[in-house]
């Protein structure tokens, strides 16, 4: 397959010179087309302090196909939905936009700058970004809550994998989620 | 045979306008396409016709078939690539750039040559023509690949990775992203376009087709003033110089060679005589309304005499009980003996007066009474349609088997295919006379409209019960007579109808009961996914 040597190449890269505030992983030693990345939250924002979970999951056709990144630790913050899917919206990653040249590593610092500067003209949660736009202090307090909550100590991989499988599975399922999450 | 009969089934498409003539497809003068420019869409198409006139729905288009589009194309390239000295390739970048818009590219491409360049994803540095390369040491950046004389390639930026890789790539951009005319140099950052040229050279020649074939559906879309043919296996497209400002005063009905017959200002198949608003209010109107309206659609009714469930399966209305014989109207149930001599109170609605109308409940009860006797026959004349042409399909069949019994020729039996014809296509005219008639606010025009209205829809009714007769009858030859000339009938008067109604349309003396809306902007868009 011609996406193992690229990824083998892609995972020595992030080992060897592990991008500042990232800790790369296999979940599983003999697939590399899953990864699990633990991102520290940027010094300097409400995220600072916390550790989020990030799942990457890539296509069989990597790197003709884009890859699916989501975070597995709940997250405040305007373009990750607020649930336990972690959908993020990331322009690099859109179909149209995605070049095989691109690697990983620099996937993953789009989501970590995504931290750093989030993009409320282009939101995943519009209340979120509207929030983030037009009250900061309440969205400061809020995102500051959703970490001292769900971003300390080890990360849950098996909950957030189980919350995205359901999602995958059916209907049903992600509908009680977004319900329970919404009250 | 009666010119009138082909009249209306071959509008002004198949003869004069798809003669390969050069001097009618120029399109070297972009003026001829730019949508303000164009003349007003009179009717020039019925010169040939000789004795007949022009009629006033009739409209200026053109059919091209896959192989007319793409020689405009390749035109246009030719006369950029010469008038700017850059190659074939580069110049149709920059013309999909510029929506095909050749004077503009020329004029700004005079004036600021690098960003135009910049712009369109062209790099300026002239090079040699695109070829694969085995470089000494090359490793490919996206799939890692190392190995001796591995078959490489790079746009003029540079960016070079191996054949594989641009492979895949191009076979992920073209077949799973339906994407051809902005497929970007495969590295982060780059924005060059990569050129038909190149693209030939990687791929095998089942993408190099598909990735054509998105180029025309890119050219096609990219012009106001082309249209896919919506039917589903045509590669046809149909240009027309219509303009949105028109749709108010002009039903833009174009047909295709394929004989499907569509309108250019809306995604919907012919319309006439209602304007495209109106159609859109109307097809809204019935959607919300449909679970009202539905039990009207059904294909079975009871006998008014014996209750016995009786399906209509032709597009008659003349309905004769199968058990008890009592002959009536499938469309108000009244007795068909009445219709036969005082015709016809079956397409006008009487608008209820007086006492009734004063009390809420009761007005509402006549709007929607109002609706539905429309919509019924609007409905009608739709499912009569369908059964019509399902008719036509036994139709063949019959022409076979009349042909073994009466010893006719084919071409003497044509009449019963010219029958159906005229039935399918009056009666889709029929149908939207109750659309339109439904906005009609009442004045003496609307009078004479109905009037029109019942002839033909007398006409085809009458047509519809003979050519439903057994084959054994229509081997009859002066069965076969009153079919020929009733068809000619037909054909006469929905074109009485629709001339009519185009004119008062064009001339603004209709009076509706709602208001157009401003109008939609024309969408040659065809659905990606259907174009596929
Ligand atoms: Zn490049
Ligand atoms: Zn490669
Ligand atoms: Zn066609
Ligand atoms: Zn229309
Ligand atoms: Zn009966
Ligand atoms: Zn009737």
């Amino acid at each position: 397959m011609s996406a193992s040597k690229r990824l083998t190449k892609e995972l020595a890269d992030c080992t060897t010179n592990s991008p500042p505030g990232m800790h790369i992983s296999l979940p599983d030693d003999s697939n590399l087309f899953k990864w699990h990345v633990i991102l520290d939250g940027p010094a300097g924002t409400v995220y600072a302090g916390g550790r989020f979970g990030v799942v990457v999951q890539l296509h069989e056709n990597y790197p003709f196909r884009s890859p699916t990144v989501t975070f597995a630790t709940r997250i405040y913050h305007p373009n990750v939905t607020n649930d336990n899917l972690g959908n993020i919206c990331l322009s690099v990653l859109k179909p149209e936009n995605w070049k095989p040249a691109v690697k990983l590593v620099s996937v993953l610092e789009a989501v970590r700058n995504l931290l750093v500067e989030p993009q409320p003209d282009d939101p995943l949660e519009a209340r979120i970004a509207d929030e983030y736009k037009n009250d900061r202090k309440e969205f400061e307090k809020n995102a500051r809550a959703y970490v001292a909550q769900y971003a300390k100590g080890a990360v849950n991989w098996e909950k957030a994998e189980a919350g995205a499988a359901a999602a995958a599975g059916g209907a049903t399922t992600s509908t009680t989620t977004n319900t329970t999450s919404a009250r | 045979m009666d010119t009138d009969d082909d009249f209306m089934s071959n509008v002004s498409s198949e003869e004069e306008d798809m003669m390969p003539d050069d001097s009618d497809n120029d399109l070297s003068g972009d003026d001829d396409f730019d949508f303000d420019d164009e003349p007003d869409p009179d009717i020039d198409m019925q010169q040939d016709f000789g004795q007949k006139k022009k009629a006033a729905y009739d409209i200026t288009f053109k059919v091209y078939q896959p192989q007319d589009i793409q020689k405009q194309q390749d035109d246009l390239i030719k006369e950029v690539n010469m008038i700017l000295d850059i190659n074939k390739e580069e110049a149709a970048i920059l013309l999909r750039h510029f929506r095909w818009n050749k004077e503009r590219l020329i004029e700004d491409y005079m004036e600021k040559p690098s960003q135009v360049l910049e712009a369109a994803g062209l790099s300026e540095s002239s090079a040699e023509a695109p070829r694969l390369k085995s470089i000494p040491g090359f490793v490919c950046d996206i799939c890692c690949e190392d190995e001796e004389g591995l078959q490489s390639f790079a746009l003029k930026c540079g960016h070079r990775y191996c054949v594989d890789c641009y492979r895949q790539y191009l076979a992920q951009k073209i077949v799973e992203e339906g994407e051809a005319a902005r497929i970007q140099c495969p590295s982060d950052d780059c924005n060059l376009i990569i050129d038909a040229r190149s693209l030939d050279l990687l791929v095998t020649q089942d993408l190099t087709d598909r990735y054509h074939k998105l180029l025309n559906r890119t050219y096609v879309e990219d012009r106001d003033s082309l249209k896919w043919c919506p039917a589903p296996d045509c590669q046809n497209v149909v240009e027309c110089g219509i303009k949105k400002k028109d749709l108010t005063r002009i039903v833009p009905t174009v047909a295709c060679l394929c004989s499907m017959r569509f309108c250019f200002g809306c995604p919907n198949e012919d319309h006439q005589p209602a304007p495209c608003d109106l159609v859109k209010k109307w097809l809204k109107k019935c959607a919300d309304d449909s679970e009202t309206a539905n039990w009207i659609s059904a294909n079975t009714k009871e006998c008014p005499k014996c209750n016995s469930t009786i399906e209509k399966n032709g597009g008659c209305n003349h309905m004769t009980c199968r058990k008890c014989k009592h002959e009536f109207c499938w469309m108000c149930m009244g007795l068909w003996s009445e219709h036969g001599t005082s015709w016809y109170n079956c397409n006008r609605f009487e608008e209820k007066s007086g006492t009734e109308a004063r009390d809420a409940q009761a007005k509402s009860r006549v709007s929607l009474e109002r609706y539905l006797h429309y919509y019924n026959r609007y409905a009608n004349h739709e499912q009569s349609a369908r059964l019509d042409k399902e008719m036509y399909l036994k139709t063949e069949k019959k022409m076979v088997q009349l042909q073994k019994e009466s010893g006719m020729s084919w071409i003497e039996v044509q009449y019963l295919n010219s029958a159906s014809q005229a039935l399918q296509t009056c009666r889709r005219t029929l149908m939207w006379t109750y659309a339109f008639a439904f906005y009609l606010a009442r004045n003496n025009l609307t009078e004479i409209f109905e009037d029109n209205q019942k002839d033909l829809e007398m006409a085809v009714e009458s047509l519809s019960e003979m050519f439903e007769k057994p084959v054994q009858e229509l081997a009859d030859s002066k069965l076969k007579v009153d079919i020929m000339d009733k068809t000619s009938y037909c054909n006469k008067r929905r074109v009485i109808l629709l001339d009519d109604t185009a004119q008062n349309l064009a001339e603004g003396r209709w009076t509706f009961n709602v208001e157009f809306t401003n109008p939609t902007p024309i969408s040659n868009t065809k659905g990606s996914s259907s174009r596929r």
